[in-house]
């Protein structure tokens, strides 16, 4: 039986004014994979006074634990990436135009004619493209190789921008109706619910944070993260696809959609790195069910998060992702709704705060 | 570009004027309804389009705008010939470029503003008038009407012109900021080419000479054959990135080219006319 009073408790889990400006100050700094810093300080000056312990480790993880109260606590792990796909300037050429490697997952029909920011400085720049007047109509059937693009930050750009430097797409948070545009959602979304669990943990577990680094090239954070916690249990807190587009011929309908938008947190069944633990995707089921919160299970088939490591971890560590759905992530522009965020947090608290060590107690059923 | 359907709560797009539709998944965009919308163009996944075009470049029929809002609100808000613009925020680069979208060509408006603000403060005997004309970019239908009850006895048409830059190296390029463009071909009288490069030259305006073999790819195309003819100089600016969001272009040039039009300007007397002749 819920409490009535956990009940309000929930309830408190709206996304206000103070979340929103969190996200933003998340999605607009940069932290291309590997050079995770500046999202590294945002989140530690947040932390600093709601979490027992907190460790940067060797690889630049944020491992931040709070204890609950009570006895048989169970320990569970939370990973959200920090990282971003994004840049790497890779050679300076004569005219002061820079060679660039995509890091993470880019489509490079997504990089013609757009403004990024290079550097720890933000530096603007632009990738930019050959003018259609200068084109033939069979070469505008062709993609436009990355390495034909260059990023230009005008003529007296000097020493100011080396190789190895790393830059994101320029773009800007924005709301608009229910909606938000900004870089970087993935995995931005979840590393502000971390956050906010931090703030307000659920009493009955141990609360083992992990803000991961190098998600996007390859899931090496979250391994060693889990090494160190060796928790009883781990939830990835990721951002995940949402391609509920219309089919371009009408008769036709979608039905690799993902997720959709508006239809609450993604509950994953099955991805390409991971099968969930049904316990916990029975847990996160009963929570939602119990607290009429609305949910959808991902469709299972490609993609993964950091469980794909965390489950594979020491002897075993049950596991399960949950998302925020969003469009166009890996994109200048990602594009989610605020509501789908708020209903994901609440989820996770409720999910939380059902936590027993009876849970795990049984025999992994498929 | 232009709404042309509205499917699910998406639109979909046509373009006004010349856009390369490789530039335009991901571009942040206002679609301008009974409000202004701000969206992004979509390029959908491949499984949601026809299997000859899911891995090469997306044609524009096939791209998507999404503003964010639920479908209802949409067809509410947006209707079939809607206009679409890009919203990419001006960004200032090094050495005094400015990169943005339109900068094709609101930079030659801002240099005619400069030009007006220096004739201010100098005599000049000849009348002026400045025009900045509509429907370049598709029809050239402002540039053919607006000399017509003018009547001009000789135009200058400043427009911007291609910048050297990624992809564009060749002749029909000129250097990044590194001066004007002084138009050169048919669309434009000799006498007023010699006019202009004699005072960039008097002036030490760095310059340089513009081919433009067949056309010019501006309004002087439109300007040259209202009612008995007029004679027309091309002054460009150049500018990386034409057509893009992200078009490029060096402050210094736009300052170039306002003052050498002032000087032109003010140089103009009851003589002039006579020099702007066929004899060689």
């Amino acid at each position: 039986m819920t409490k009535n009073s956990e009940l309000t408790a929930n309830k408190g889990f709206d996304i206000g004014e103070q979340q929103i400006e969190l996200l933003e100050k998340l999605c607009n700094a940069t932290a291309v994979s590997g050079d995770e810093h500046e999202v590294r300080q945002i989140v530690l000056a947040e932390i600093k006074s709601f979490a027992d312990e907190i460790e940067v480790d060797a690889l630049g993880n944020v491992l931040a634990k709070r204890f609950g109260s009570g006895e048989n606590r169970v320990r569970v792990m939370l990973a959200a990436h920090m990282d971003e796909i994004g840049f790497m300037i890779v050679k300076k050429h004569d005219d002061n135009l820079f060679q660039f490697e995509r890091v993470g997952g880019i489509d490079e029909r997504q990089l013609p004619g757009k403004a990024v920011l290079v550097g720890r400085d933000h530096l603007a720049g632009v990738i930019g493209a050959k003018p259609i007047h200068m084109t033939t109509a069979d070469e505008r059937m062709k993609k436009i190789p990355v390495d034909a693009l260059r990023i230009d930050l005008g003529p007296e750009i000097g020493d100011k921008v080396k190789p190895g430097d790393r830059a994101t797409f320029a773009t800007r948070f924005k709301l608009h109706g229910p909606s938000i545009l900004a870089k970087a959602l993935d995995d931005r979304f979840g590393v502000s619910m971390l956050i906010e669990l931090l703030k307000h943990p659920p009493a009955n577990i141990d609360l083992l944070t992990a803000f991961t680094v190098q998600e996007e090239v390859g899931l090496r954070g979250a391994r060693v993260a889990a090494y160190k916690f060796n928790p009883d249990m781990a939830i990835a807190v990721d951002s995940t696809p949402a391609y509920d587009l219309p089919h371009w011929d009408e008769e036709d309908e979608n039905v690799q959609y993902n997720t959709h938008l508006d239809a609450g947190p993604a509950i994953y069944v099955m991805d390409r790195a991971t099968i969930a633990d049904r316990r916990l995707v029975n847990l996160f089921t009963r929570a939602a069910e119990a607290e009429g919160i609305p949910y959808q299970y991902r469709q299972p088939g490609g993609g993964g998060t950091d469980a794909g490591v965390i489950h594979k971890t020491r002897a075993g560590i049950p596991s399960i992702s949950v998302s925020v759905p969003s469009r166009y992530a890996h994109s200048a522009i990602g594009l989610a709704r605020i509501e789908d965020w708020e209903n994901t947090l609440r989820l996770l608290h409720a999910a939380l705060s059902r936590v027993t060590p009876d849970l795990l107690a049984g025999e992994r059923r498929g | 570009m232009m709404v042309t359907h509205i499917q699910d709560g998406f639109i979909r797009i046509t373009e006004i004027g010349g856009i390369d539709h490789r530039i335009l998944p991901g571009q942040p965009v206002v679609v301008h309804g009974r409000e202004d919308l701000p969206g992004v163009v979509v390029q959908p996944p491949g499984f949601l389009l026809p299997d000859s075009v899911s891995d090469g470049p997306i044609e524009m029929k096939y791209l998507l705008v999404d503003v964010g809002l639920p479908p209802e609100e949409v067809l509410e808000k947006v209707r079939i010939g809607d206009t679409v613009s890009y919203a990419q925020e001006p960004l200032e680069l090094t050495g005094e470029a400015l990169a943005g979208h339109t900068l094709d060509n609101r930079v030659s408006v801002a240099a005619t503003t400069l030009c007006l603000e220096a004739l201010q403060n100098r005599n000049h005997n000849w009348d002026v008038w400045a025009v900045a004309s509509a429907q370049e970019e598709e029809t050239l239908g402002g540039a053919l009407t607006s000399p017509f009850e003018i009547r001009p006895d000789i135009a200058i048409v400043i427009d911007v012109c291609f910048a050297k830059g990624p992809g564009s190296s060749d002749w029909q390029s000129l250097p990044f900021g590194e001066g004007v463009g002084l138009g050169y071909g048919p669309n434009i009288h000799p006498a007023l080419f010699d006019a202009f490069e004699k005072k960039a030259k008097a002036l030490e305006i760095p310059y340089h000479r513009d081919l433009m073999p067949k056309m010019s790819g501006t309004d002087a195309m439109a300007v040259q054959i209202v009612a008995e003819g007029i004679p027309c100089a091309v002054l460009g600016i150049p500018l990386r990135y034409m057509h893009t969001p992200v078009e490029t272009v060096s402050l210094k040039d736009i300052r170039r080219a306002g003052r050498l039009m002032a000087a032109f300007i003010a140089d103009l007397d009851d003589t002039t006319l006579d020099k702007i002749n066929w004899e060689e």
